[in-house]
C-alpha cells in the first residue's frame, strides 16, 4: 500500500483568518500539529472531525472519503482540551456512549468500556461521575471514551495542557504508551514543543493557517526554519547567504564547517555565546558588537538578552555575570564558536 | 363565516376580556372627542351659583346595557354642557360587590333585582325603581342548524345547548323558564355571563341558547331570536338607583331620571327591552 | 434602601394571600371543602394542568430546541410568534382557538365532519386551552437553558457517533434538565390557574369542563365565602405540590 492511511487537505475560510495546511498519517503514526495559538491548529483538528466545515480540500482516511461523511459517521475518536465528558454519566458510562452509538448492547457496551477502564488503569473509579475524577483521571477517561469506539483516526486537542505540572509528567508517559498500542492514525494538536517531542514521530508546525516546517521532531528541533520553531527549541536563528563556509548575516560573517552556497539558515544554541567586555583578539569571524538588553535567570544559568545588529540569547554561567560586571544597556562583544553553528539551505 | 364577522366577534371579545380599563378608555376618548363643542360650551355658560359643580358622573351597569346606556349617556353629556359620564359595565353581581366594597359610583343599574339588594341591603341605595324588563329568547345560528323551532327542540341530546350559569342573572332566569315548561335540558356549557353565552352561538359552537331579547338584537344578523310562551314566566327586572354615598348626588338623580323618562324609554325599547 | 424595596416586593406578593386567609370563613371550612362539585373540580384542575404539561413537553422541548439550536429564515420571527399567548388576553386566545378548532373552525370543522369529534365543551378542550396559554412558558425557559449549555457536550458527542436524535436524548436533554424541570413547573402553574381561554374555547360544565378556577369565577358571583374558600384550597394543593416537586428535585440534583 503506498497510500498513507490519513491524507488531509484541509481550507477554512473565515472574515479574517485562512487556514490551508495539507500533511498525510500512515498508520500507527502520530503527527503532531505544532503552533502558536490562534495558529488555526484547533480549526484544523475540528474539520478533521467534520465539526467545522471545510471551504475546499479534502480528506481521505483509509481509503474513505472523510470530508463527505458527518460528524457521527467518521471513524474517528477525539479527546477536548477540557475533556468535555458528560457531567451526567459515570465515567464507565462516558466510555460506554460510543460503543452504545455504534450499536453494542448495553451489556455489551459496558463489557467494552470496562476494560477500557482498567487498560488506562482506573477501574476503580467506573461508577465516579466527572465532577468526582482528578484532572489526570478525566484525561484518562476521556482517552478510553475515544478509543473505546475503535476509531481509525484518534484527535488529541491538547491533551496534556489541562493539567499541572506534576500530573503531566505521569500522564504524558502514559499517553505515550497508549498511543503507540494503537493502531491507526493519530493527530494531536499542541502549542508545548515537548509534548510534541514526547508523543509524536512527525511534527507539523502551523503558523498564521499555513504550514511552516515539517519533519522528524530531532530534524525540526535541529534545523528550525521560523523564529517561532527556533525560540521553542531554543536556539538563535538567522537567514544569511552563504558562500563556501562563510555565511553573511547583515554585518557578519560566521565561519561554518557545511559547505554551502544561496540562501541558508544558521542557528546555534545560546550556550555557543561567549561574551567578552572587550574585543577579544583573533578572527573577526563570528565576532560582533551588541547591547545588553536584559539578564534573567534561566535554569542553572543567566540568560543574557542582546540587541544590536544580531538579536541573540546568551547563556552563561552565574559566575562569568560576576566577573563581567553585566549591566542592561551595556554594550558588549559577542562571539560563537564554529563548530556550535549549523547551517542549512533555507 | 366571513373574517368580517370574526373580525366583530374577536372585536368585542378583545373589549370584555380587557375589561374595564379599555372600556373606560373608549368611553372617556369617546366623550373626549364629542366634547369639542359642548366643551366650548361649558366655558360660556354662567357658572355661577354653584362653584364646585361636580363635572363628572360614574355609571355602574350591567353589561346587557352597554348599547343604551352609552348612547344616553351621550344625551345626558349634551344636555348637561361640561359633564363627563363613565361607565363602568359588567356583570351585575361583580358591579354590587365592587359597590359594597367602597367604589365610588354614582347611579348602579342592575340586571336583577338580587344584585340590587345586596347593594340595599348594605344601606348604600335608597328604593331601586325597575326602569326596564328583560325576557328571554331562543338564540340560534343564522342558519339554524339544528332545526330548533321551540324549546322543547333543546332537550334533544343532539342539540348542543348553551345557558348562562345559575349563579348569573340570565341564568337564573334560564332555569325559571325551563321549570316552568316542566323542561329537562343538559346544556353542554355553562356560561359566566351572558355575552359569552351569545358569543357561543355567533360561533356557531353551539346550537342553542337562552339570551336575553335584547342581546340577540345586539347581535345583528349573526343569531336569530325565537320568542317562546314560557319566557313571560321568567321576566328579568331591571332595577336602577342613585347611590346614597355618591360623589355627585345631583347629577346621579338627573341621569336617574332621564333613564325613566320617555327619551330613555325609547332608546331602550328600540335595543329590545319591555317597558316596565 | 435595597432591601426595603425588596420587603416591600415581598409584601406586594404576600398580602393579598393574607387577604384570603383573614376573610376565610373557617367555620364553614369543613363543610364546604366536602362538597363533590368542589373535589370535582379540584381533581378536573389537577389532571388538565398536568395532562396539559406532558404536551406542552412533548411538543415545547423540540420545538424550543429548533429556535435555539437550528438556524432558519425568519426564527426571529418564529420565535417572536411563540410568545404570542403570553401578551395575548387569554379570553382572545380561548376566541382564537375557537376560529381554528371549534364547530366552524379551520381545523375543527374538518374534526367534526370526519370524526364527527369536536374539542370545545369538553375536557380535551381544557387541556387545548391550558396548553395553548401555558407552553410558551416551558418554551422560553427550556430555550434560554439550551442557549445556556455548552454546545461542545453535543459535538463530543457527535464525534463517537451519536445521531442527532441520540444526542438530543442522552447528552442535550439530561444537561439542561434544570431547565426543563422548571419550565415544566411554570407552565403546570399556569395551566393550572388558567381562566380565560378555558372558559371562553371549553365552557364551563361541572365535572367536565369546569376547573378550580372557573368554579372560584362563578362562586363569586353569589358567594364571595365560597369563592375564598376554593381559592384557598387550590392554591395549598398547587404550593404543596411544587414544594414536594422542588424538594424532590433539589435532592436528586
Amino acid at each position: 500500500m503506498s497510500d498513507p492511511h490519513l491524507r488531509a487537505r484541509l481550507v477554512v475560510e473565515r472574515p479574517r483568518f485562512r487556514l490551508d495546511v495539507e500533511f498525510a498519517a500512515e498508520a500507527g503514526q502520530v503527527i503532531a500539529l505544532l503552533g502558536p495559538n490562534g495558529a488555526g491548529k484547533t480549526t484544523a483538528l475540528r474539520a478533521l472531525a467534520g465539526l467545522t466545515p471545510l471551504s475546499a480540500g479534502d480528506i481521505t482516511l483509509n481509503g474513505l472519503a472523510l470530508h463527505t461523511l458527518p460528524v457521527e459517521r467518521r471513524p474517528i475518536g477525539m479527546v477536548f482540551q477540557d475533556y468535555l465528558l458528560f457531567p451526567h454519566l459515570s465515567a464507565l458510562d462516558n466510555v460506554a456512549f460510543g460503543p452504545r452509538c455504534h450499536g453494542a448492547s448495553k451489556q455489551e457496551a459496558r463489557r467494552t468500556a470496562a476494560a477500557w477502564l482498567e487498560r488506562v488503569g482506573l477501574a476503580e473509579q467506573a461508577a465516579s461521575r466527572p465532577g468526582r475524577l482528578s484532572g489526570g483521571q478525566a484525561q484518562r477517561v476521556a482517552l478510553a471514551r475515544a478509543l473505546a469506539a475503535e476509531p481509525d483516526l484518534l484527535l488529541l486537542d491538547e491533551p496534556l495542557a489541562a493539567l499541572d505540572a506534576h500530573t503531566r509528567l505521569e500522564i504524558r508517559s502514559r499517553l505515550r504508551r497508549h498511543l503507540g498500542e494503537f493502531g491507526g492514525a493519530t493527530v494531536l494538536v499542541t502549542h508545548d514543543p515537548l509534548d510534541a517531542m514526547v508523543l509524536a514521530d512527525h511534527l507539523v508546525v502551523v503558523e498564521n493557517g499555513a504550514v511552516v516546517q515539517e519533519g522528524g521532531p530531532a530534524e525540526v528541533a535541529r534545523r528550525p526554519r521560523t523564529d517561532y520553531v527556533a525560540r521553542l527549541v531554543g536556539l538563535n536563528l538567522y537567514r544569511g547567504e552563504a558562500d563556501e563556509h562563510h555565511v553573511t548575516v547583515g554585518d557578519v560573517v560566521f565561519s561554518v564547517t557545511e559547505r554551502l552556497r544561496g540562501p541558508v539558515f544558521i542557528a546555534f544554541p545560546p550556550s555557543a555565546v561567549a561574551l567578552f567586555r572587550s574585543r577579544p583578539d583573533g578572527t573577526p569571524r563570528n565576532l560582533w558588537q551588541a547591547t545588553i538588553e536584559g539578564i534573567e535567570r534561566h535554569g542553572d544559568n543567566v540568560r543574557v538578552h542582546l540587541a544590536g545588529p544580531l538579536a541573540a540569547a546568551a547563556d552563561i554561567t552565574p559566575a562569568a555575570v560576576a566577573d563581567l560586571d553585566l549591566t542592561a544597556g551595556q554594550a558588549i562583544w559577542a562571539a560563537v564558536k564554529a563548530t556550535e553553528t549549523h547551517a542549512y539551505p533555507a | 363565516m366571513t373574517s368580517m364577522k370574526e373580525f366583530l366577534v374577536l372585536k368585542r371579545l378583545t373589549r370584555w376580556a380587557v375589561a374595564a380599563p379599555v372600556a373606560l378608555a373608549l368611553v372617556t376618548g369617546l366623550s373626549a372627542c364629542g366634547s369639542g363643542d359642548s366643551g366650548a360650551a361649558a366655558t360660556a355658560a354662567p357658572s355661577s351659583s354653584a362653584p364646585a359643580a361636580p363635572t363628572s358622573l360614574t355609571v355602574f351597569a350591567a353589561a346587557s346595557l352597554t348599547e343604551t346606556f352609552t348612547e344616553l349617556g351621550k344625551t345626558f353629556e349634551a344636555a348637561n354642557p361640561g359633564v363627563k359620564v363613565t361607565f363602568n359595565f359588567g356583570s351585575s353581581a361583580t358591579l354590587a360587590q365592587q359597590i359594597t366594597q367602597g367604589a365610588p359610583a354614582d347611579v348602579f343599574a342592575a340586571a336583577s333585582p338580587a344584585t340590587m339588594k345586596t347593594v340595599t341591603d348594605a344601606s348604600l341605595a335608597g328604593a331601586p325603581t325597575t326602569f326596564v324588563r328583560n325576557k328571554l329568547e331562543i338564540a340560534v345560528p343564522a342558519d339554524n342548524p339544528a332545526k330548533v323551532d321551540d324549546l322543547k327542540d333543546l332537550t334533544d341530546p343532539k342539540v348542543k345547548v348553551a345557558l348562562c350559569a345559575e349563579q348569573v342573572p340570565c341564568g337564573a332566569a334560564a332555569t325559571k323558564a325551563l321549570d316552568a315548561a316542566g323542561l329537562k335540558v343538559t346544556p353542554v356549557t355553562l356560561e359566566q355571563d351572558v355575552k359569552a353565552t351569545l358569543t357561543k352561538v355567533e360561533l356557531g359552537e353551539v346550537d342553542a341558547a337562552l339570551v336575553y331579547k335584547t342581546d340577540v338584537l345586539s347581535a345583528g344578523g349573526k343569531v336569530t331570536g325565537i320568542d317562546f310562551p314560557e319566557a313571560d314566566k321568567a321576566i328579568n327586572d331591571y332595577p336602577i338607583a342613585a347611590l346614597s354615598k355618591a360623589p355627585a348626588p345631583d347629577l346621579a338623580k338627573k341621569f336617574v331620571d332621564l333613564v325613566l323618562s320617555q327619551q330613555g324609554k325609547d332608546v331602550l325599547v328600540k335595543a329590545g327591552f319591555e317597558a316596565a | 434602601m435595597l432591601f426595603a424595596l425588596a420587603l416591600i416586593g415581598m409584601a406586594f406578593l404576600v398580602l393579598p394571600l393574607a387577604g384570603l386567609l383573614i376573610r376565610a370563613p373557617w367555620s364553614t371550612l369543613p363543610q364546604r371543602l366536602g362538597q363533590p362539585q368542589v373535589l370535582e373540580a379540584l381533581r378536573l384542575s389537577l389532571v388538565t394542568a398536568t395532562v396539559a404539561t406532558a404536551a406542552c413537553l412533548v411538543l415545547g422541548v423540540p420545538l424550543a430546541w429548533l429556535l435555539a439550536r437550528v438556524p432558519f429564515p425568519g426564527r426571529r420571527l418564529v420565535r417572536a410568534l411563540v410568545t404570542i399567548p403570553l401578551v395575548l388576553p387569554p379570553v382572545v386566545g380561548g376566541v382564537a382557538l375557537l376560529l381554528v378548532l371549534g364547530r366552524r373552525g379551520l381545523v375543527g370543522q374538518w374534526l367534526d365532519t370526519t370524526f364527527g369529534f369536536s374539542l370545545p365543551f369538553t375536557t380535551a378542550g381544557v387541556v387545548v386551552a391550558e396548553a395553548f396559554v401555558a407552553m410558551p412558558f416551558l418554551v422560553i425557559s427550556v430555550e434560554g437553558a439550551l442557549r445556556a449549555a455548552d454546545l461542545r457536550y453535543e459535538e463530543a458527542a457527535a464525534t463517537l457517533g451519536a445521531s442527532r436524535w441520540t444526542v438530543f436524548r442522552r447528552v442535550t436533554m439530561p444537561l439542561i434538565a434544570p431547565g426543563i424541570v422548571a419550565g415544566a413547573v411554570l407552565c403546570w402553574a399556569r395551566a393550572l390557574g388558567e381562566f380565560g381561554a378555558t372558559i371562553t374555547f371549553a365552557g364551563n360544565f361541572p365535572g367536565r369542563t369546569q376547573t378550580m378556577p372557573l368554579a372560584v369565577y362563578l362562586a363569586l358571583e353569589t358567594e364571595p365565602d365560597a369563592a375564598i374558600v376554593l381559592s384557598l384550597l387550590l392554591l395549598v394543593v398547587s404550593v404543596a405540590i411544587l414544594a414536594a416537586l422542588r424538594d424532590r428535585w433539589v435532592t436528586t440534583a
